[in-house]
């Protein structure tokens, strides 16, 4: 065998680190490969279970009435869609604000209990933030709306927009801004057009991230946007979104919505590699400045 | 000693103190530095000379927890006047560091533009213009004018810092502090920026902090030598380097300490 | 730890000194050959001048060797820089011995002229010029330096001691000329040996004060400048 082999040209030890080297080299590649195994077979199951439904039909039509076969669930991509659009234009300036911030003012008390809460509130409960939502825009307002839906995404996105904001501009070298400054450029002005331009890739992908997470988010959802089977008709009103209906379709007891439930999913699930896909993109060709 | 540069002062400090928080970095400091001279600024590491140069600039105070006493004189101006902008004066006194460090994401024509064009002057004549004469005092436009439009990191280290010269330069400030410039590059680059020091002083004043005594003589008319926050002594660089009236300086030049 | 450069700094006054001890040998062997009327005597006065002039190749060139390695500065550049123009005072000083050797040989192939009195003085004197000078550059000592400017004036005066009394040989019997010419030149080259030695002081206060004193420019007395310890 081998070890034959390798022992003549190395001594007792050798050989047995080689073998213990070589032993826990495809350890972890299991644990890589087990690791892995999840997302590419629930990628392989929505794709086999999603794919037959997928259809023009679907993107374009409402729902059927309970019971007839038939529809689509087009006014759930245009509400996601409507969604997440309404809460980056909220979450993102306000992330990428905080992470500004706490970046280059962040020294002191108000900017430790700051980082304090922005941790906070990325670790708490998406069911909680719906609550919160609820009680801040669908009670007063009596009913459910776009607005508190997209108030709940938004909230959600500031945390990761944040952070990610924050790293980044950590991570462009104080000279840099030094340098900045030396040019008789106002501190603004560096942050803005310098430090910020600089690290602007990554902040990018940071707001795709909270896109895709933002556009999966089913629990605040329920009871601040709802859910409804028409075209979305306003902000104050209900409007339906994809996970929320990819949940109703899933605990009906029809197969025709199971299966659009699948397809739905599939969407989502294509929606989320896009956006990740693209980030990479985007890094590729704009390197954020390393040291 | 025959000197070619005029004997006007340009740049003066009077008992310059600056702290650190509780750390008192420089104390009592009275430097001055004659226009179209090179000054060098001596010392071993810690001796407050980065400290010192920082405050010619007002760029210490840019660091949380720093306080500066005493005055800064430029042309008979002090710049810690109270109302004085420091972004104002730092148009006047440029400064390079001893890592080059072009902006990211910018090409080296925005890159030498930005002090300009971040500033509201937006003229693409005029830009241009003044590009190109800052990258022929930095000696380098020869070697990047067919490629103006390519990233700025691109370019080897010296050249680099070569840009940031050039980028000093395009906001035509009548004094260039100067960190350890050359600290972080080969031999070669070193010699040309050296080189290039020697032509730069026709037009504007510099200051230059370094490490190496070897630099400061061949490139400065003056040397000042710092230790744990005072100025021991400052005298032609001639003069300093064969006969240095302090034993403390002695000592240091003979790297007998430090 | 001692420096690399005082340890070669070292071993470069130790040739300097030895080059010293030959020079200071060959005037006294040139003159006692000629007191005690040994010609053999001067060929090795010739043998010693061979080997200072030995040691000022070696000297120049292990200065030149540490100027351009360790790029010395103040005190060091100028300990340095004095050594190389001590050395070349030191070379000057081996062929003023040979010259009196030769002028010795000359002068003792006829018969003696006088008792020689004022040139074995003479020659005291300056090999303990020389001697003190380079003593002063080794323990960096201003005082030793300036004390040998002083004794110049002392050479000077036998010198011209020495010449009005052969002129007036001269003048009395013309016969003796011949001789008292020999002589004369011995005289002149011992003079010569103690303004070279002279020199060496001056490049020992320069070394030490940063001062340059040469061509009588000298108007105070030194020991108030300040000056390198060590």
């Amino acid at each position: 065998m081998m070890i034959s082999a390798l022992r003549d040209r190395l001594s007792v030890r050798d050989v047995r680190r080689t073998m213990v080297n070589r032993l826990m080299l495809t350890i972890l590649m299991l644990a890589s490969v087990v690791a892995i195994f999840p997302l590419i077979s629930v990628l392989v199951y929505v794709i086999q279970q999603g794919w037959p439904a997928l259809n023009r039909d679907l993107f374009l039509l409402l729902p059927r009435p309970v019971g007839e076969v038939g529809g689509g669930m087009g006014h759930a991509f245009l509400g996601t869609l409507i969604l997440i659009s309404m809460a980056s234009a909220v979450g993102i300036p306000l992330g990428i604000g905080v992470g500004l911030y706490l970046s280059e003012y962040g020294i002191g008390k108000i900017a430790v209990w700051l980082r304090f809460a922005i941790d906070l509130l990325a670790s708490t409960p998406s069911i909680i933030i719906g609550i919160f939502a609820y009680a801040l825009l669908v009670v007063p307002l009596k009913h459910f709306s776009a607005l508190a839906g997209s108030l709940a995404l938004a909230i959600m996105m500031i945390p990761t927009v944040a952070r990610t904001t924050e790293e980044l501009l950590k991570l462009v070298p104080i000279h840099v801004r030094e340098a900045g400054l030396a040019l008789g450029l106002s501190r603004r002005k560096v942050i803005l057009r310098i430090v910020l331009r600089g690290s602007i890739g990554g902040i990018m992908t940071g707001v795709m991230l909270a896109v895709a997470r933002a556009a999966g988010e089913t629990a605040p959802l329920l009871f601040t946007a709802f859910n409804t089977s028409f075209w979305p008709k306003g902000i104050f009103e209900p409007i339906a979104s994809i996970p929320v209906q990819i949940y109703n379709y899933a605990i009906s007891p029809y197969d025709d919505w199971h299966q659009k439930a699948w397809a739905g999913a599939l969407v989502l699930v294509l929606f989320v590699l896009l956006l990740n896909v693209m980030t990479r993109l985007i890094l590729q060709r704009k390197p954020t400045v390393r040291e | 000693m025959e000197s070619s540069a005029s004997e006007k002062v340009i740049l003066k400090a009077i008992d310059l103190n600056a702290w650190f928080g509780q750390v008192h970095a420089t104390r009592g400091i009275h430097f001055q530095a004659a226009e179209n001279t090179v000054n060098a600024l001596i010392g071993p590491s810690g001796c407050g000379k980065s400290t010192f140069i920082r405050c010619l600039n007002r760029l210490h105070e840019e660091i949380p927890g720093t306080r500066i006493e005493g005055q800064v004189l430029l042309n008979g101006e002090d710049i810690y006047t109270k109302g004085i902008d420091p972004v104002s004066v730092r148009r006047k006194i440029g400064m390079v560091f001893q890592k080059p460090n072009p902006f990211p994401s910018m090409s080296i024509f925005d890159n030498v533009a930005a002090g300009l064009k971040l500033a509201g002057i937006n003229k693409r004549s005029l830009l241009i213009e003044v590009v190109e004469k800052s990258l022929r005092q930095a000696a380098l436009w020869e070697e990047v004018k067919d490629k103006l439009k390519s990233p700025g990191t691109m370019l080897s280290g010296g050249q680099q810092q070569r840009l940031c010269i050039a980028r000093a330069l395009a906001v035509s400030p009548p004094v260039l502090l100067m960190d350890e410039p050359t600290s972080a590059l080969d031999p070669i680059s070193t010699a040309k920026i050296e080189e290039l020091l020697i032509e730069l002083k026709k037009e504007i004043t510099i200051v230059i902090v370094t490490h190496n005594m070897q630099q400061a003589a061949r490139v400065s008319d003056t040397t000042a030598f710092f230790l744990m926050g005072e100025l021991i002594e400052l005298a032609e660089t001639s003069q300093m380097f064969t006969n240095p009236k302090d034993n403390r300086t002695e000592d240091y030049i003979t790297g007998r300490f430090g | 730890m001692e420096r690399y450069f005082e340890i070669e700094l070292r071993n470069l006054k130790q040739q300097i000194l030895a080059m010293g001890g030959n020079v200071e040998r060959a005037i006294e062997l040139a003159v006692s050959a000629l007191l005690d009327r040994k010609v053999e005597r001067f060929e090795e006065v010739h043998q010693l001048e061979r080997k200072i002039n030995e040691a000022h190749m070696q000297v120049d060139e292990a200065c030149l060797k540490l100027l351009a390695r360790q790029s010395p500065l103040a005190t060091d550049l100028r300990f340095v820089f004095a050594i190389i123009k001590i050395n070349g005072d030191l070379e000057r000083m081996g062929d003023q011995a040979v010259n009196i050797a030769m002028n010795g040989k000359k002068y003792l192939s006829e018969p003696p002229l006088k008792p020689l009195i004022d040139i074995p003085r003479m020659a005291k004197e300056t090999e303990s010029m020389v001697r003190q000078a380079l003593d002063a550059l080794v323990t960096r000592n201003i005082q030793l330096a300036e004390d040998v400017l002083d004794r110049d004036d002392t050479v000077d005066a036998f010198k011209n001691q020495i010449f009005r009394e052969l002129i007036t040989y001269m003048i009395a019997d013309p016969r003796t000329i011949e001789r008292a010419l020999e002589l004369i030149l011995i005289a002149r080259n011992l003079e010569r040996i103690g303004d070279h030695a002279t020199n060496i002081a001056e490049d020992v206060i320069f070394a030490i004060t940063g001062k340059d004193i040469r061509h009588g420019l000298r108007k105070s007395p030194l020991s108030g400048v300040p000056h390198a310890n060590i």
